[in-house]
Protein backbone atom coordinates (compact mmCIF):
# COMPACT_ATOMS: atom_id res chain seq x y z
CA UNK A 1 0.00 0.00 0.00
CA UNK A 2 1.52 3.76 -0.60
CA UNK A 3 1.42 5.65 1.82
CA UNK A 4 -0.42 8.62 2.40
CA UNK A 5 1.24 11.71 0.52
CA UNK A 6 0.44 14.03 3.53
CA UNK A 7 -0.76 13.13 6.81
CA UNK A 8 -1.19 15.12 10.28
CA UNK A 9 -1.49 13.65 13.11
CA UNK A 10 -1.92 15.66 16.38
CA UNK A 11 -0.27 19.12 15.04
CA UNK A 12 -0.82 21.85 16.89
CA UNK A 13 1.24 25.28 16.47
CA UNK A 14 0.64 29.10 17.01
CA UNK A 15 2.59 32.48 17.16
CA UNK A 16 3.98 33.39 20.84
CA UNK A 17 0.87 33.13 23.21
CA UNK A 18 -2.02 32.28 20.37
CA UNK A 19 -2.51 28.78 19.67
CA UNK A 20 -3.73 28.59 16.62
CA UNK A 21 -4.11 24.71 15.38
CA UNK A 22 -4.60 22.48 18.31
CA UNK A 23 -4.16 18.69 17.71
CA UNK A 24 -4.95 18.65 14.22
CA UNK A 25 -5.08 15.86 11.94
CA UNK A 26 -5.83 15.35 8.56
CA UNK A 27 -4.19 12.84 5.36
CA UNK A 28 -4.18 13.48 2.05
CA UNK A 29 -3.66 10.25 -0.51
CA UNK A 30 -1.74 11.01 -4.31
CA UNK A 31 -4.29 12.69 -6.66
CA UNK A 32 -6.87 13.53 -4.05
CA UNK A 33 -8.34 16.64 -3.99
CA UNK A 34 -8.39 17.86 -0.68
CA UNK A 35 -10.45 20.90 0.81
CA UNK A 36 -10.15 22.50 4.40
CA UNK A 37 -12.94 24.54 4.71
CA UNK A 38 -13.17 26.73 8.17
CA UNK A 39 -14.17 30.44 9.69
CA UNK A 40 -12.28 33.45 8.72
CA UNK A 41 -9.27 33.67 10.91
CA UNK A 42 -9.35 30.24 12.75
CA UNK A 43 -5.86 29.39 11.39
CA UNK A 44 -5.71 28.08 7.24
CA UNK A 45 -3.34 30.26 6.10
CA UNK A 46 -1.49 29.00 9.65
CA UNK A 47 -1.53 25.65 8.38
CA UNK A 48 0.09 26.73 5.15
CA UNK A 49 2.75 28.57 6.78
CA UNK A 50 3.97 25.83 8.64
CA UNK A 51 3.73 23.15 5.73
CA UNK A 52 6.11 25.41 3.79
CA UNK A 53 8.39 25.76 6.77
CA UNK A 54 7.52 29.40 7.66
CA UNK A 55 6.52 28.43 11.49
CA UNK A 56 7.63 25.21 13.37
CA UNK A 57 4.84 23.10 15.23
CA UNK A 58 4.82 22.68 18.70
CA UNK A 59 3.52 19.06 19.28
CA UNK A 60 2.49 16.47 16.51
CA UNK A 61 3.94 14.95 13.41
CA UNK A 62 3.89 15.25 9.81
CA UNK A 63 4.60 12.89 7.22
CA UNK A 64 5.09 13.12 3.42
CA UNK A 65 5.37 10.02 1.14
CA UNK A 66 6.26 7.94 4.67
CA UNK A 67 9.21 10.09 5.83
CA UNK A 68 9.05 12.88 8.29
CA UNK A 69 8.53 16.30 6.39
CA UNK A 70 11.78 17.72 7.92
CA UNK A 71 13.12 15.14 5.77
CA UNK A 72 11.94 16.27 2.26
CA UNK A 73 13.07 18.42 0.05
CA UNK A 74 10.50 21.31 -0.24
CA UNK A 75 7.40 18.89 -1.39
CA UNK A 76 4.95 21.75 -1.89
CA UNK A 77 4.11 24.54 -4.81
CA UNK A 78 2.40 27.21 -2.91
CA UNK A 79 -0.10 29.59 -4.10
CA UNK A 80 -0.36 32.45 -0.91
CA UNK A 81 -4.22 33.91 -0.64
CA UNK A 82 -3.40 37.25 -2.47
CA UNK A 83 -2.00 36.22 -6.13
CA UNK A 84 1.65 37.57 -4.94
CA UNK A 85 2.03 38.54 -8.72
CA UNK A 86 4.95 40.86 -8.84
CA UNK A 87 4.28 43.96 -10.62
CA UNK A 88 7.59 44.44 -11.98
CA UNK A 89 7.37 41.02 -13.81
CA UNK A 90 5.68 40.09 -17.00
CA UNK A 91 3.01 37.48 -16.97
CA UNK A 92 5.23 35.35 -18.04
CA UNK A 93 8.27 35.95 -15.80
CA UNK A 94 6.11 35.48 -13.12
CA UNK A 95 4.97 32.59 -14.13
CA UNK A 96 8.76 30.91 -14.13
CA UNK A 97 9.45 32.68 -10.70
CA UNK A 98 9.61 28.92 -9.40
CA UNK A 99 11.53 27.25 -12.21
CA UNK A 100 13.98 30.34 -11.76
CA UNK A 101 14.74 29.88 -7.88
CA UNK A 102 15.05 26.41 -8.61
CA UNK A 103 18.01 27.67 -10.91
CA UNK A 104 16.39 26.97 -14.50
CA UNK A 105 17.79 29.55 -16.97
CA UNK A 106 15.27 32.65 -17.79
CA UNK A 107 15.30 31.40 -21.15
CA UNK A 108 14.66 27.56 -20.66
CA UNK A 109 12.07 28.48 -18.12
CA UNK A 110 10.36 30.42 -20.56
CA UNK A 111 10.13 28.09 -23.39
CA UNK A 112 8.68 25.46 -20.48
CA UNK A 113 6.00 27.78 -19.77
CA UNK A 114 4.96 29.05 -22.95
CA UNK A 115 3.12 26.02 -24.47
CA UNK A 116 0.34 26.22 -21.28
CA UNK A 117 -0.16 29.83 -21.49
CA UNK A 118 -3.86 28.69 -23.45
CA UNK A 119 -4.61 25.89 -21.08
CA UNK A 120 -4.53 28.56 -18.83
CA UNK A 121 -6.16 31.43 -20.83
CA UNK A 122 -3.94 33.57 -20.84
CA UNK A 123 -2.54 33.11 -24.43
CA UNK A 124 -1.86 37.27 -25.39
CA UNK A 125 -0.73 38.39 -22.32
CA UNK A 126 2.73 36.03 -21.57
CA UNK A 127 4.50 40.08 -22.57
CA UNK A 128 1.95 41.90 -20.23
CA UNK A 129 2.62 42.83 -17.19
CA UNK A 130 0.19 41.81 -14.00
CA UNK A 131 -1.94 45.33 -13.74
CA UNK A 132 -2.99 44.87 -17.16
CA UNK A 133 -4.98 41.88 -15.84
CA UNK A 134 -8.36 41.08 -14.72
CA UNK A 135 -8.69 39.67 -11.36
CA UNK A 136 -9.32 35.56 -12.82
CA UNK A 137 -6.73 36.44 -15.07
CA UNK A 138 -4.33 37.05 -12.41
CA UNK A 139 -5.37 34.23 -10.19
CA UNK A 140 -5.22 31.91 -13.28
CA UNK A 141 -1.55 33.46 -13.44
CA UNK A 142 -0.72 32.50 -10.01
CA UNK A 143 -2.39 28.94 -10.44
CA UNK A 144 0.44 28.27 -13.68
CA UNK A 145 3.27 29.76 -11.52
CA UNK A 146 2.46 27.07 -9.22
CA UNK A 147 1.91 24.41 -11.14
CA UNK A 148 4.65 24.64 -13.13
CA UNK A 149 7.23 24.04 -10.52
CA UNK A 150 6.03 20.60 -10.49
CA UNK A 151 6.22 20.10 -6.98
CA UNK A 152 4.39 16.60 -5.89
CA UNK A 153 1.34 18.47 -4.07
CA UNK A 154 -0.35 21.42 -4.71
CA UNK A 155 -1.38 24.34 -1.52
CA UNK A 156 -4.04 26.86 -2.57
CA UNK A 157 -4.61 29.41 -0.11
CA UNK A 158 -8.13 30.77 -0.70
CA UNK A 159 -7.66 31.32 -4.92
CA UNK A 160 -10.64 32.96 -5.47
CA UNK A 161 -11.54 34.67 -2.24
CA UNK A 162 -10.56 37.70 -3.61
CA UNK A 163 -13.01 37.48 -7.07
CA UNK A 164 -16.57 38.58 -7.62
CA UNK A 165 -18.92 36.08 -7.76
CA UNK A 166 -19.58 35.24 -11.23
CA UNK A 167 -15.64 35.39 -11.72
CA UNK A 168 -15.25 32.78 -8.97
CA UNK A 169 -17.96 30.69 -9.98
CA UNK A 170 -16.62 30.66 -13.31
CA UNK A 171 -12.93 30.09 -11.92
CA UNK A 172 -14.55 27.16 -9.86
CA UNK A 173 -15.74 25.47 -13.00
CA UNK A 174 -12.21 25.67 -15.00
CA UNK A 175 -10.07 24.74 -11.51
CA UNK A 176 -12.33 21.10 -10.91
CA UNK A 177 -11.87 20.63 -15.23
CA UNK A 178 -8.14 21.35 -15.26
CA UNK A 179 -7.95 18.73 -11.91
CA UNK A 180 -9.96 16.89 -14.01
CA UNK A 181 -7.53 16.67 -16.44
CA UNK A 182 -3.82 17.14 -14.51
CA UNK A 183 -5.27 15.01 -11.31
CA UNK A 184 -3.02 16.80 -9.36
CA UNK A 185 -2.36 16.43 -5.59
CA UNK A 186 -4.26 19.12 -3.93
CA UNK A 187 -4.50 21.03 -0.41
CA UNK A 188 -7.35 23.73 -1.21
CA UNK A 189 -8.18 25.91 1.69
CA UNK A 190 -11.52 28.30 1.19
CA UNK A 191 -14.31 29.83 3.46
CA UNK A 192 -16.80 29.14 0.05
CA UNK A 193 -18.65 25.91 1.27
CA UNK A 194 -19.70 25.57 -2.70
CA UNK A 195 -16.16 25.50 -3.95
CA UNK A 196 -15.64 23.10 -1.70
CA UNK A 197 -18.11 20.50 -2.40
CA UNK A 198 -18.01 21.20 -6.26
CA UNK A 199 -14.11 20.79 -6.40
CA UNK A 200 -13.06 18.01 -3.67
CA UNK A 201 -12.95 14.60 -3.01
CA UNK A 202 -12.50 14.94 0.33
CA UNK A 203 -13.20 17.84 3.18
CA UNK A 204 -12.00 18.61 6.45
CA UNK A 205 -14.12 21.13 8.31
CA UNK A 206 -12.07 23.02 10.83
CA UNK A 207 -13.67 24.73 14.09
CA UNK A 208 -12.84 28.22 14.87
CA UNK A 209 -9.32 29.23 16.40
CA UNK A 210 -8.10 26.62 17.86
CA UNK A 211 -8.46 24.82 15.13
CA UNK A 212 -9.01 21.42 15.02
CA UNK A 213 -10.88 19.01 12.54
CA UNK A 214 -14.55 18.94 13.67
CA UNK A 215 -15.63 16.61 10.73
CA UNK A 216 -13.98 14.78 7.36
CA UNK A 217 -16.78 14.50 4.56
CA UNK A 218 -16.03 12.48 1.66
CA UNK A 219 -17.69 13.58 -1.58
CA UNK A 220 -18.06 10.68 -3.68
CA UNK A 221 -20.34 12.60 -6.26
CA UNK A 222 -19.33 12.06 -9.56
CA UNK A 223 -17.98 14.87 -11.43
CA UNK A 224 -18.40 17.70 -12.73
CA UNK A 225 -21.00 18.62 -10.46
CA UNK A 226 -21.91 21.89 -11.85
CA UNK A 227 -24.67 20.56 -13.80
CA UNK A 228 -26.65 17.55 -14.61
CA UNK A 229 -28.00 15.23 -11.82
CA UNK A 230 -25.49 15.78 -8.94
CA UNK A 231 -26.62 19.77 -8.32
CA UNK A 232 -29.18 18.80 -6.18
CA UNK A 233 -27.54 15.93 -4.22
CA UNK A 234 -24.12 18.63 -3.93
CA UNK A 235 -26.81 21.64 -2.66
CA UNK A 236 -28.26 18.85 -0.18
CA UNK A 237 -24.60 18.43 0.98
CA UNK A 238 -23.47 22.11 1.02
CA UNK A 239 -26.63 23.12 3.41
CA UNK A 240 -25.36 20.25 5.77
CA UNK A 241 -21.92 21.34 6.06
CA UNK A 242 -23.22 25.03 6.47
CA UNK A 243 -24.90 23.50 9.79
CA UNK A 244 -22.26 21.94 11.48
CA UNK A 245 -20.20 25.04 10.93
CA UNK A 246 -22.64 27.20 12.10
CA UNK A 247 -23.93 24.55 15.38
CA UNK A 248 -20.17 24.65 16.38
CA UNK A 249 -19.86 28.37 16.26
CA UNK A 250 -22.70 28.75 18.59
CA UNK A 251 -20.87 26.52 21.20
CA UNK A 252 -17.73 28.62 20.83
CA UNK B 1 -13.04 36.97 -19.77
CA UNK B 2 -12.11 40.87 -19.60
CA UNK B 3 -9.71 42.99 -21.66
CA UNK B 4 -7.11 44.52 -20.22
CA UNK B 5 -7.57 48.18 -19.39
CA UNK B 6 -6.02 50.23 -21.79
CA UNK B 7 -4.50 53.99 -21.14
CA UNK B 8 -7.18 56.59 -22.14
CA UNK B 9 -4.49 58.95 -21.09
CA UNK B 10 -2.34 58.34 -24.28
CA UNK B 11 -5.37 59.84 -26.40
CA UNK B 12 -5.41 63.39 -26.35
CA UNK B 13 -1.95 64.20 -25.03
CA UNK B 14 -2.36 68.12 -26.23
CA UNK B 15 -5.30 68.34 -24.07
CA UNK B 16 -3.90 66.86 -21.47
CA UNK B 17 -0.97 68.64 -21.13
CA UNK B 18 -2.74 71.76 -21.09
CA UNK B 19 -4.73 70.49 -18.41
CA UNK B 20 -1.77 69.54 -16.89
CA UNK B 21 0.64 72.82 -16.93
CA UNK B 22 -1.93 75.62 -17.34
CA UNK B 23 -2.38 76.30 -14.10
CA UNK B 24 1.04 76.77 -12.95
CA UNK B 25 1.98 78.41 -16.24
CA UNK B 26 -0.38 80.95 -15.20
CA UNK B 27 0.37 81.47 -11.61
CA UNK B 28 4.16 81.45 -12.44
CA UNK B 29 3.40 84.48 -14.97
CA UNK B 30 1.16 86.11 -12.59
CA UNK B 31 4.02 86.17 -10.15
CA UNK B 32 6.49 87.55 -12.79
CA UNK B 33 4.04 90.48 -13.98
CA UNK B 34 3.06 91.51 -10.07
CA UNK B 35 7.36 91.83 -9.73
CA UNK B 36 7.90 93.26 -12.64
CA UNK B 37 5.15 95.89 -11.89
CA UNK B 38 6.14 96.24 -8.59
CA UNK B 39 10.07 97.04 -9.22
CA UNK B 40 8.60 99.59 -11.92
CA UNK B 41 5.75 101.80 -10.11
CA UNK B 42 7.02 101.18 -6.55
CA UNK B 43 10.31 103.46 -7.51
CA UNK B 44 12.26 101.25 -5.91
CA UNK B 45 16.02 101.22 -6.67
CA UNK B 46 16.90 98.57 -9.69
CA UNK B 47 20.13 97.95 -7.14
CA UNK B 48 17.92 96.40 -4.95
CA UNK B 49 15.30 94.86 -7.09
CA UNK B 50 15.50 94.83 -10.60
CA UNK B 51 12.34 93.87 -12.70
CA UNK B 52 12.40 90.58 -13.91
CA UNK B 53 12.98 91.35 -17.23
CA UNK B 54 16.26 93.26 -16.51
CA UNK B 55 17.19 90.14 -14.69
CA UNK B 56 16.97 87.89 -17.94
CA UNK B 57 18.23 90.28 -20.36
CA UNK B 58 21.44 91.01 -17.93
CA UNK B 59 21.49 87.01 -17.77
CA UNK B 60 21.45 87.49 -21.90
CA UNK B 61 24.29 89.60 -21.90
CA UNK B 62 26.53 87.85 -19.71
CA UNK B 63 25.56 84.36 -20.96
CA UNK B 64 28.89 83.24 -21.61
CA UNK B 65 30.39 83.77 -18.16
CA UNK B 66 26.99 82.11 -17.21
CA UNK B 67 27.45 79.36 -18.79
CA UNK B 68 31.20 79.35 -18.30
CA UNK B 69 30.42 78.49 -14.19
CA UNK B 70 27.17 76.47 -14.73
CA UNK B 71 29.35 73.67 -16.24
CA UNK B 72 31.64 73.86 -13.01
CA UNK B 73 28.24 73.37 -10.94
CA UNK B 74 27.06 70.74 -12.94
CA UNK B 75 29.97 68.78 -12.77
CA UNK B 76 30.14 68.90 -8.86
CA UNK B 77 26.46 67.86 -8.93
CA UNK B 78 26.76 65.10 -11.37
CA UNK B 79 30.04 63.61 -9.63
CA UNK B 80 28.77 64.29 -5.75
CA UNK B 81 25.94 62.61 -6.64
CA UNK B 82 26.84 59.74 -8.59
CA UNK B 83 29.49 59.14 -5.42
CA UNK B 84 26.51 59.42 -2.89
CA UNK B 85 24.57 56.83 -4.61
CA UNK B 86 26.78 54.64 -5.33
CA UNK B 87 27.72 54.80 -1.41
CA UNK B 88 24.02 54.62 -0.63
CA UNK B 89 23.55 51.58 -2.39
CA UNK B 90 26.09 49.50 -1.53
CA UNK B 91 25.31 51.05 2.61
CA UNK B 92 21.82 49.94 2.06
CA UNK B 93 22.72 46.10 0.95
CA UNK B 94 25.21 46.03 3.53
CA UNK B 95 22.36 47.22 6.46
CA UNK B 96 19.79 45.01 4.61
CA UNK B 97 21.66 41.77 5.02
CA UNK B 98 23.25 42.51 8.76
CA UNK B 99 20.66 44.39 10.82
CA UNK B 100 22.95 45.18 13.41
CA UNK B 101 24.67 47.44 11.02
CA UNK B 102 21.73 49.35 10.64
CA UNK B 103 21.62 50.07 14.40
CA UNK B 104 25.16 51.01 14.66
CA UNK B 105 25.42 53.27 11.97
CA UNK B 106 22.00 55.15 11.34
CA UNK B 107 22.38 57.13 14.46
CA UNK B 108 25.34 58.65 13.11
CA UNK B 109 23.89 59.61 9.68
CA UNK B 110 21.03 60.89 11.56
CA UNK B 111 23.46 63.30 13.64
CA UNK B 112 25.27 64.20 10.51
CA UNK B 113 21.95 65.38 8.60
CA UNK B 114 21.44 68.14 11.42
CA UNK B 115 25.20 69.63 11.05
CA UNK B 116 24.54 73.11 9.51
CA UNK B 117 25.58 73.63 5.58
CA UNK B 118 26.78 76.87 6.75
CA UNK B 119 28.82 75.97 9.26
CA UNK B 120 30.59 72.83 7.69
CA UNK B 121 30.86 74.11 4.21
CA UNK B 122 33.81 76.68 4.95
CA UNK B 123 35.54 73.55 7.13
CA UNK B 124 34.93 70.95 4.34
CA UNK B 125 36.87 73.47 2.09
CA UNK B 126 39.30 74.81 4.41
CA UNK B 127 40.43 70.56 5.00
CA UNK B 128 39.96 69.56 1.34
CA UNK B 129 40.76 73.13 -0.95
CA UNK B 130 39.18 74.86 -3.42
CA UNK B 131 38.99 71.53 -6.15
CA UNK B 132 36.37 69.33 -6.77
CA UNK B 133 36.69 67.03 -3.88
CA UNK B 134 35.07 69.29 -1.24
CA UNK B 135 32.20 69.98 -3.67
CA UNK B 136 31.79 65.87 -4.18
CA UNK B 137 31.48 65.61 -0.14
CA UNK B 138 29.30 68.15 0.74
CA UNK B 139 26.94 66.78 -2.14
CA UNK B 140 27.01 63.69 -0.77
CA UNK B 141 26.73 64.49 2.74
CA UNK B 142 23.58 66.44 1.83
CA UNK B 143 22.19 63.86 -0.51
CA UNK B 144 23.53 60.33 0.91
CA UNK B 145 21.14 59.66 3.93
CA UNK B 146 17.90 60.91 2.20
CA UNK B 147 19.16 58.08 -0.64
CA UNK B 148 19.96 55.48 1.70
CA UNK B 149 16.60 55.84 3.63
CA UNK B 150 14.90 55.39 0.28
CA UNK B 151 16.48 52.20 -0.43
CA UNK B 152 16.29 50.18 2.71
CA UNK B 153 12.48 51.43 3.21
CA UNK B 154 11.59 49.94 -0.66
CA UNK B 155 13.59 46.98 0.71
CA UNK B 156 11.70 46.72 3.19
CA UNK B 157 7.74 47.15 1.26
CA UNK B 158 8.09 44.11 -0.08
CA UNK B 159 4.24 42.26 0.36
CA UNK B 160 4.54 39.88 3.27
CA UNK B 161 3.07 36.87 0.84
CA UNK B 162 5.66 37.50 -1.93
CA UNK B 163 8.63 36.39 0.73
CA UNK B 164 6.76 33.74 1.85
CA UNK B 165 5.99 32.71 -1.87
CA UNK B 166 9.33 32.95 -2.59
CA UNK B 167 10.20 31.18 1.10
CA UNK B 168 8.06 28.01 -0.44
CA UNK B 169 10.09 28.24 -3.68
CA UNK B 170 13.27 27.65 -1.91
CA UNK B 171 14.79 31.37 -2.18
CA UNK B 172 17.58 32.13 -0.01
CA UNK B 173 18.35 35.80 1.52
CA UNK B 174 20.41 36.83 -2.16
CA UNK B 175 17.73 35.47 -4.36
CA UNK B 176 14.75 37.25 -1.84
CA UNK B 177 16.76 40.23 -2.48
CA UNK B 178 17.32 40.09 -5.97
CA UNK B 179 14.03 38.92 -7.01
CA UNK B 180 11.99 40.79 -4.72
CA UNK B 181 14.02 43.49 -2.20
CA UNK B 182 15.63 45.49 -5.10
CA UNK B 183 12.70 45.54 -7.50
CA UNK B 184 10.42 46.74 -5.19
CA UNK B 185 12.71 49.50 -4.12
CA UNK B 186 12.97 51.02 -6.95
CA UNK B 187 9.65 52.91 -6.72
CA UNK B 188 11.26 54.81 -3.69
CA UNK B 189 14.54 54.97 -4.87
CA UNK B 190 13.26 57.26 -7.78
CA UNK B 191 11.13 59.18 -4.98
CA UNK B 192 13.86 59.64 -2.67
CA UNK B 193 16.13 60.53 -6.01
CA UNK B 194 13.61 63.50 -7.08
CA UNK B 195 13.96 65.37 -3.59
CA UNK B 196 17.87 64.23 -3.77
CA UNK B 197 18.76 65.85 -6.98
CA UNK B 198 17.53 69.10 -5.76
CA UNK B 199 19.21 69.43 -2.64
CA UNK B 200 22.52 68.50 -4.69
CA UNK B 201 22.55 71.65 -6.82
CA UNK B 202 21.79 73.48 -3.70
CA UNK B 203 24.53 71.59 -2.15
CA UNK B 204 27.38 72.08 -4.42
CA UNK B 205 26.28 75.39 -4.50
CA UNK B 206 26.74 76.09 -1.49
CA UNK B 207 30.82 74.15 -1.29
CA UNK B 208 31.23 76.60 -4.28
CA UNK B 209 29.99 79.73 -2.17
CA UNK B 210 32.56 78.94 0.43
CA UNK B 211 35.32 78.93 -1.86
CA UNK B 212 36.06 77.86 -5.15
CA UNK B 213 37.36 79.21 -8.13
CA UNK B 214 34.69 78.98 -10.50
CA UNK B 215 30.92 77.76 -9.89
CA UNK B 216 27.45 79.21 -9.43
CA UNK B 217 28.01 79.68 -5.81
CA UNK B 218 31.55 81.68 -6.34
CA UNK B 219 29.66 83.68 -9.58
CA UNK B 220 26.70 84.59 -7.17
CA UNK B 221 29.29 85.72 -4.49
CA UNK B 222 30.94 87.98 -6.73
CA UNK B 223 28.12 89.47 -8.23
CA UNK B 224 26.74 90.37 -5.23
CA UNK B 225 29.73 92.09 -3.81
CA UNK B 226 30.01 94.06 -7.24
CA UNK B 227 26.07 95.17 -5.93
CA UNK B 228 24.80 93.28 -9.02
CA UNK B 229 21.23 91.84 -7.61
CA UNK B 230 20.72 91.45 -11.62
CA UNK B 231 22.89 88.86 -11.97
CA UNK B 232 22.32 87.14 -8.58
CA UNK B 233 18.89 86.64 -9.42
CA UNK B 234 20.05 85.47 -13.22
CA UNK B 235 22.49 83.08 -11.61
CA UNK B 236 19.75 81.78 -9.43
CA UNK B 237 17.32 81.24 -12.68
CA UNK B 238 20.57 79.74 -14.36
CA UNK B 239 20.46 77.16 -10.92
CA UNK B 240 16.85 76.73 -11.15
CA UNK B 241 17.19 75.98 -14.65
CA UNK B 242 19.86 73.27 -14.20
CA UNK B 243 17.70 72.13 -10.85
CA UNK B 244 14.55 71.40 -13.30
CA UNK B 245 16.69 69.63 -16.01
CA UNK B 246 18.13 67.10 -13.42
CA UNK B 247 14.53 66.41 -12.27
CA UNK B 248 13.26 66.17 -16.06
CA UNK B 249 16.21 63.39 -16.47
CA UNK B 250 15.17 61.45 -13.37
CA UNK B 251 11.44 61.33 -14.50
CA UNK B 252 13.15 59.96 -18.11
CA UNK B 253 15.06 57.12 -16.58
CA UNK B 254 12.36 56.28 -14.01
CA UNK B 255 9.88 55.72 -17.38
CA UNK B 256 12.59 53.50 -18.85
CA UNK B 257 13.98 51.81 -15.31
CA UNK B 258 10.17 50.86 -14.25
CA UNK B 259 8.16 50.27 -17.38
CA UNK B 260 5.67 48.64 -15.46
CA UNK B 261 4.66 51.59 -13.67
CA UNK B 262 2.82 52.82 -17.13
CA UNK B 263 0.47 50.61 -16.10
CA UNK B 264 -0.63 51.57 -13.09
CA UNK B 265 0.56 49.31 -10.00
CA UNK B 266 3.12 49.51 -8.43
CA UNK B 267 5.00 52.89 -9.07
CA UNK B 268 3.63 54.46 -5.49
CA UNK B 269 5.83 54.66 -2.47
N1 LIG C 1 2.27 36.58 12.01
C1 LIG C 1 1.32 36.42 12.97
N2 LIG C 1 1.61 36.70 14.26
C2 LIG C 1 0.66 36.56 15.21
N3 LIG C 1 -0.59 36.14 14.98
C3 LIG C 1 -0.93 35.84 13.72
C4 LIG C 1 0.00 35.97 12.64
N4 LIG C 1 -0.61 35.61 11.50
C5 LIG C 1 -1.87 35.28 11.84
N5 LIG C 1 -2.06 35.40 13.18
C6 LIG C 1 -3.30 35.10 13.90
O1 LIG C 1 -3.55 33.72 13.78
C7 LIG C 1 -4.92 33.48 13.58
C8 LIG C 1 -5.12 32.64 12.34
O2 LIG C 1 -4.70 33.36 11.21
P1 LIG C 1 -4.76 32.75 9.75
O3 LIG C 1 -4.20 33.76 8.83
O4 LIG C 1 -4.15 31.41 9.76
O5 LIG C 1 -6.33 32.64 9.53
P2 LIG C 1 -7.13 32.10 8.26
O6 LIG C 1 -7.89 30.92 8.71
O7 LIG C 1 -6.22 31.94 7.11
O8 LIG C 1 -8.14 33.31 8.01
P3 LIG C 1 -8.70 33.88 6.63
O9 LIG C 1 -9.74 32.94 6.17
O10 LIG C 1 -9.27 35.20 7.02
O11 LIG C 1 -7.54 33.98 5.70
C9 LIG C 1 -5.59 34.84 13.49
O12 LIG C 1 -6.23 35.09 14.72
C10 LIG C 1 -4.48 35.80 13.29
O13 LIG C 1 -4.74 37.01 13.96
MG1 LIG D 1 -5.94 32.90 5.36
Amino acid sequence: MTPPRLQLSGVSCGYDRLAVLDDLSLTVNPGEFVSILGPSGAGKSTLFRMLTGALQPQSGTIFFDGAPLSQTARPFAFMPQRDALMPWRRIIDNATLGLEVQGMSRQAARSKVRPLFAEFGLAGFEEHYPAALSGGMRQRAALLRTVVQERPMLLLDEPFGALDALTRSRMQIWLSEMWRRHRWTVLLVTHDVREAVLLSDRIHLLSPRPARVIRDIDIDLPRPRFDGATVATAAALETDILKTLFQTEETF
Amino acid sequence: MTEPSSGTRARAPLRHAVRQYLPATMAFAALLGLWEAYARLSGIAPMTLPPPSQVLLSGWRNREGLWDNILPTLRATLFGFAFSLVTAFVLSVLVDFFQPLRRALFPLFIVSQTLPLVAIAPLIVLWFGFGLLPKILLVALVTFFPMLVALTEGYRSVPEEIEALLASMGAGKAKLFLLARLPSALPYFFAGLRISITYAVVGAIFAEYAGAAKGLGIYILNAKNNFRADLVLAAVVASAVLTLVLFGATLVIQRLAMPWARTGEGNRP
